[in-house]
């Protein structure tokens, strides 16, 4: 019994690592920022998520105790992944893209990043001079 | 009197349940701070909580928990795919315009999230109208057939969930 929770726990962690490893290698060789953003955003969730299975089976085997702290860096993790490749898709949109890059909206309006009657959330952060 | 001390009783229960599992074992002391918390936060925080997210179908959000883990699965290995055996100029990124019709923004919050965590796409932008979301695609041979599962597996998912 033992032996074969070792195995499974050794697998997920060896899984985990290559996608982790898959994830990086996806930053080095994709060619645009744009691009690079799968790569964090996906390819290591499963690497974080599969480490963190692997350490709650550890525990609740090995110690005989079940642990919660790993359910709460998941929780953590799915709130904040959304937010921040949003964030980095807008700053890329900001610094690097223009609005002829984009598709039209199709409803008349333009996009909030591009939007000058949407406010921006904080002046400081924004370059003084925009790109238009 | 429990509606002034819980103007968000889900919020206060989930501030409740994180300390709890944040401390990792049941203790008196820490269930005080537990409660502390849960009556201090949501009461700071309401006034940027103008009306509270509704959700009218708790087994559908569950299943579509469970679905959106289940896609999370799929989407690591098929990017995974497409960074390793794909070359560079095979693939074939796009910007897709998805057009939504949920109207709360927890809802479209919830969908962009979700867009962000599955197969190779991620939310970029909405339109200043709210009725459009702008979403980048990793590799898309098939734009439309995108947005198309983005409208059938998810919004219409969403919709009976919280409209």
């Amino acid at each position: 019994m033992e032996q074969i929770a070792e195995i499974l726990i050794s697998a997920l962690l060896v899984i985990g690592g290559i996608f982790a490893v898959i994830g990086s290698f996806g930053l080095l060789k994709l060619r645009d920022t744009m691009q690079r953003l799968h790569a964090p955003t996906k390819a290591t969730t499963i690497g974080v998520g599969s480490a963190l299975i692997a350490s709650m089976a550890y525990f609740l085997i090995f110690e005989g105790k079940i642990s919660w702290h790993e359910l709460m860096i998941t929780l953590f993790l799915f709130l904040t992944a959304p937010i921040t490749a949003t964030f980095i898709a807008k700053a890329q949109m900001h610094s690097a893209l223009r609005e002829e890059d984009m598709p039209p909206t199709g409803v008349g309006t333009d996009w909030a990043t591009y939007d000058p009657e949407v406010e921006a959330v904080d002046p400081s952060i924004i370059d003084p001079a925009p790109k238009r | 009197m429990f509606k002034r001390l819980f103007p968000h009783p889900l919020l206060s229960f989930l501030l409740f349940v994180t300390w709890m599992l944040l401390v990792n074992q049941i203790k008196l002391g820490s269930m005080v701070m537990a409660l502390i918390l849960a009556i201090a936060i949501p009461l700071l925080t309401a006034p940027y909580w103008p009306n509270r997210p509704l959700v009218r179908n708790i087994p559908a959000f569950a299943a579509y928990v469970l679905l959106v883990i289940w896609d999370i699965i799929l989407a690591n290995i098929q990017v995974a795919r497409i960074i390793l055996f794909y070359r560079n100029d095979q693939i074939r990124s796009a910007w897709i315009p998805v057009p939504i019709e949920l109207k709360t923004p927890e809802a479209i919050t919830m969908l962009a999230g979700t867009i962000t965590m599955t197969p190779g796409t991620v939310t970029a932008d909405m339109s200043s109208c709210g009725k459009v979301l702008l979403i980048h695609s990793l590799h898309a041979p098939d734009p439309d057939a995108i947005r198309d599962e983005i409208k059938t597996r998810y919004e219409a998912r969403l919709k009976r969930i919280f409209e």
